[in-house]
């Protein structure tokens, strides 16, 4: 067995709602969405128009940039709407299904006797390319270019995140053979958790490079895997994907289709039932939760609370996301709520008693907890940062455009998601992922 | 109850400070006001992480101003015990604190009436909420100040010290220099008569119709350390039965919150459980001084250099000027290793300044300032060392 790396920095915040380990059927939803604004810095352009019938696997629009990246639909049916917000950016594409769907048929295949060229073909072709994302700028992967490896984190530690080891037992076959593709692509590293013991689908996977990683969260982040165990200097690639994803590959290996089933675990204090369901990329929110919803004014997220996506009972499921988590909305104003003990709030600082009882699990609301400052606390984003970068020095350079300073300071191996928890800590509540993500569109830009 | 009154204030109060009311210009002051009766209501916007830890701003620097309570009540004791020490008379415990409140409170009124004026000007002028930062220095300044000085140095200074201290650089987080020092600086060059000497740390030692008790003498033992290692005297001329233990319970005159090691000490252990200010930088401040101390011990030229190592963290303005001062985030050095020599060197050049130049006993206050400028000097080397390392690895790679 390799070295475990064992990170200190991080937390674990536990949330009430967490879900149970029993898989139940989603009624097929009677609509479905792609959301291109899943995917950060891509311009799509729409193949198909309001009353189309399309199959899963059917192209529905494919990124300006790159032809060869499609986007296609997860079922078959006939789209419904093409819903555009601010600008006329497509928000969303709306697709009535099928009762039984009918695929496109991309030939199945063994992918250790096919070549580099034709697995990524295929990807390309059946829409599944887009899962596999790039360190630097966290968008997805370009077919041409030639990465140092391939990453994938087994388990996810965010909060109320969904149990891989339990999704994926009893899948190896299909798991192994979406690591057989991935492998003609180039060097595959797959990372387990050390505290618990992983499926076996992980720990037999053959073709890849096992790590060991142990620690509170991020320690899931493929961002912290890769810092510790194949850093990216500039002018290096590294892939990335979910071993959901994986899953999906292997399938379109096995059968020939693009099957976008997915297993979601839905959780949080507002769920009556917490339990992991078995569903469809882009599922409506209203098929997924309407039945299971506490009463209440409810903040519905499209992944976890660290850096999901916010949605209404009328949206979907986004294209990354396996979890769906629910929260009260909050927003009440507390009188002197700067003294108050709040044992009820969660704090990585001890100025609230809450540090006196660390198995806590919490019922968190939306609430800010105080305004926005200028930054004056220190050494606060270092607690739950395992890298060895200087966050807030990091965000200060894109704070003020300084492309030199931010490329010195390591922003090629960061991605958003990276700065989940210093955002959540933050005294300042300074938006801390959202800059983030706009110093890297700008790196992107001025490298392009 | 609280419901009520929130209810009132949105929609009763709120609306003269809208887009539209009468008084929209001061809605900067307004929302200064609400937001300490409320911490707002406000939901994290959807974009990122929609849970967030239940600490602000706000909270950071009260506890701070709670870490500094148990020096100002001392302050208030002791300022009274050493008036009535100088001048011979009976007192009791309460006629001490209650003669020391009334000389103290007006400085703390003071100080945050003036500071805070300013805040909320500028707050109405930029159109921007008012940041927590001045509560902490509203308190720090009269507390670092001899009990004796007139209120309206104490106004002026602290004008000075916000102004140009602090809303010059884009107000608070903005700052290079520690506000509250800046204030001290500024009297201690400005009006050197009351910031030193034997009388302006007595209560009523500026008074002339106050009467001095025979052999009574204010001087600090900071003073008398010019001419003697030992056998230092309090405020009636008597020697300390054990000068060390004095000054650190604090029965010693000095600026109002710094005499008192131990209440101090009770700030400090807040500070670090809260975890608000940082051990690295008092843990290497005292390192500093100690060891500073150390080798003047061994030098030994002149009676201060023979003062030994431990009695200099419990005299002066070092435990003060340590804790609560030397730890603002702000004008500190940022980085953990930063910290580290940041802190070390305060010590170190606080005793070092101290020791050398009589005429500037205090030389914490001249030492933390100095470090306040020198700190992103500091931290640029540690965070260059940073990129070296990780240029030093694409290096390797390309090689």
């Amino acid at each position: 067995m390799s070295k475990v790396l064992r990170i200190k920095k991080g937390a674990n915040i536990k949330l009430v709602g967490g879900a149970e380990k029993i898989l139940a059927d989603v009624p097929m939803p009677s609509a479905v969405a792609v959301k291109p604004t899943d995917f950060e810095g891509t311009t799509p352009k729409l193949v198909v128009k309001v009353g189309d019938e399309v199959k899963a696997g059917s192209t529905l629009y494919y990124s300006k940039d790159n032809d060869q990246i499609k986007f296609t639909s997860p079922v078959s049916g006939e789209i419904a709407e093409v819903k555009r917000g601010a600008k006329r950016v497509i928000e969303e594409i709306v697709i009535v299904a099928d009762k039984e769907t009918k695929y496109e048929d991309f030939g199945a295949s063994n992918p250790t006797s096919e070549s580099r060229e034709a697995i990524i073909e295929k990807l390309c072709k059946s829409g599944l390319w887009p899962f596999i994302k790039q360190r630097p700028y966290d968008v997805i992967a370009k077919p041409n270019d030639t990465p140092k490896a391939i990453f994938i984190s087994a388990f996810d530690s965010a909060p109320l995140a969904p149990d891989n080891d339990y999704i994926l037992h009893g899948k190896s076959a299909t798991f192994q053979m979406g690591i057989d593709a991935l492998a003609k692509l180039a060097d595959v590293h797959l990372t387990v958790n050390n505290a618990t013991k992983a499926d076996e689908a992980f720990l037999q996977a053959k073709n890849v490079t096992l790590h060991y990683i142990e620690g509170p969260h991020p320690a899931g982040n493929v961002g912290v895997q890769i810092h510790h165990f194949s850093p990216i200097s500039k002018g290096e690639v590294v892939w990335t994907i979910k071993p959901q994803d994986v899953l999906a590959i292997g399938k379109l290996f096995k059968t020939g289709r693009y099957d976008a089933s997915r297993t979601v675990a839905v959780s949080g204090a507002q769920i009556k039932t917490s339990k992991y369901f078995r569903t469809i990329q882009g599922v409506s929110m209203k098929t997924l939760l309407e039945w299971n919803l506490n009463e209440g004014n409810n903040r519905i997220i499209s992944g976890n609370v660290l850096t999901g996506e916010k949605v209404d009972l009328e949206g979907y499921l986004g294209f990354y996301d396996y979890q769906v988590t629910v929260i009260p909305e909050g927003g009440e104003a507390q009188m002197f709520g700067w003294i108050t003990p709040n044992p009820d709030k969660f704090s990585i600082s001890r100025a609230l008693v809450s540090w006196l009882s660390p198995n806590k699990q919490y019922n968190l609301d939306a609430n800010m907890n105080g305004e926005e400052r200028p930054f004056v606390v220190t050494e606060e984003y270092d607690k739950v940062f395992p890298f060895d970068i200087y966050p807030v020095q990091l965000v200060k350079a894109i704070m003020v455009d300084d492309i030199e300073l931010m490329e010195n300071l390591g922003i090629y191996e960061v991605a958003p998601e990276d700065f989940a928890l210093c955002e959540t800590v933050c005294t300042s509540k300074i938006p801390t992922q959202t800059i983030v993500r706009d110093g890297l569109a700008m790196l992107r830009e001025e490298m392009s | 109850m609280s419901n009520a009154i929130h209810k009132f204030l949105e929609n009763t109060i709120k609306p003269n400070f809208d887009e539209g009311g009468k008084l929209v210009k001061y809605l900067p002051a307004y929302d200064a006001l609400e937001t300490f009766l409320f911490v707002p209501g406000h939901t994290t916007n959807g974009k990122g992480s929609h849970i967030r830890d239940g600490i602000d701003m706000k909270r950071t620097m009260i506890m701070v101003v709670l870490a500094m309570v148990p020096a100002l009540l001392f302050g208030m004791w002791n300022t009274g015990y050493q008036h009535f020490l100088a001048t011979g008379e009976a007192y009791t415990f309460m006629d001490a604190f209650f003669y020391g409140a009334l000389k103290v409170l007006p400085l703390v009124v003071v100080s945050y009436g003036a500071g805070l004026g300013v805040e909320f000007v500028f707050a109405i002028i930029n159109k921007h909420q008012v940041a927590e930062g001045f509560l902490v220095s509203g308190m720090l300044i009269p507390l670092c100040l001899p009990v004796e000085i007139p209120l309206w140095m104490v106004a002026a200074a602290t004008i000075f010290a916000v102004i140009i201290g602090k809303e010059v650089f884009g107000g608070t987080g903005m700052n290079i220099l520690n506000v509250a020092l800046t204030a001290r600086a500024f009297l201690f060059f400005a009006y050197p008569t009351w910031m030193s000497g034997d009388k302006v740390w007595i209560g009523g030692g500026m008074d002339e119709t106050v009467a001095y008790a025979d052999g009574s003498t204010g001087a600090t033992i900071l003073a008398q350390a010019t001419e003697k290692s030992s056998g230092f005297v309090d405020a009636a001329g008597v020697a300390y039965g054990d000068s060390f233990m004095s000054a650190f319970l604090g029965f010693i005159p000095g600026s109002i919150g710094e005499t008192s090691t131990l209440a101090i000490m009770i700030g400090a252990a807040i500070l670090l459980i809260t975890g608000i200010a940082s051990w690295k930088i008092m843990f290497s401040g005292i390192l500093g001084a100690y060891v500073m101390g150390l080798l003047f011990n061994l030098w030994g030229a002149n009676p201060f250099m023979e003062v030994p190592a431990h009695m200099h963290l419990v005299i002066g303005g070092f435990a003060f000027g340590m804790v609560f001062m030397a730890t603002d985030p702000v004008s500190a050095a940022q980085t953990a290793t930063g910290k580290y020599i940041y802190g070390f060197l305060i010590g170190f050049l606080g005793i070092m300044i101290r020791v050398f130049n009589p005429a500037y006993p205090e030389g914490i206050m001249l030492a933390i300032l100095f470090m306040n400028v020198m700190a992103p000097l500091i931290d640029h080397y540690v965070v260059e060392a940073n990129i070296k390392r990780r240029q030093k690895r694409t290096m390797a790679i390309a090689a």
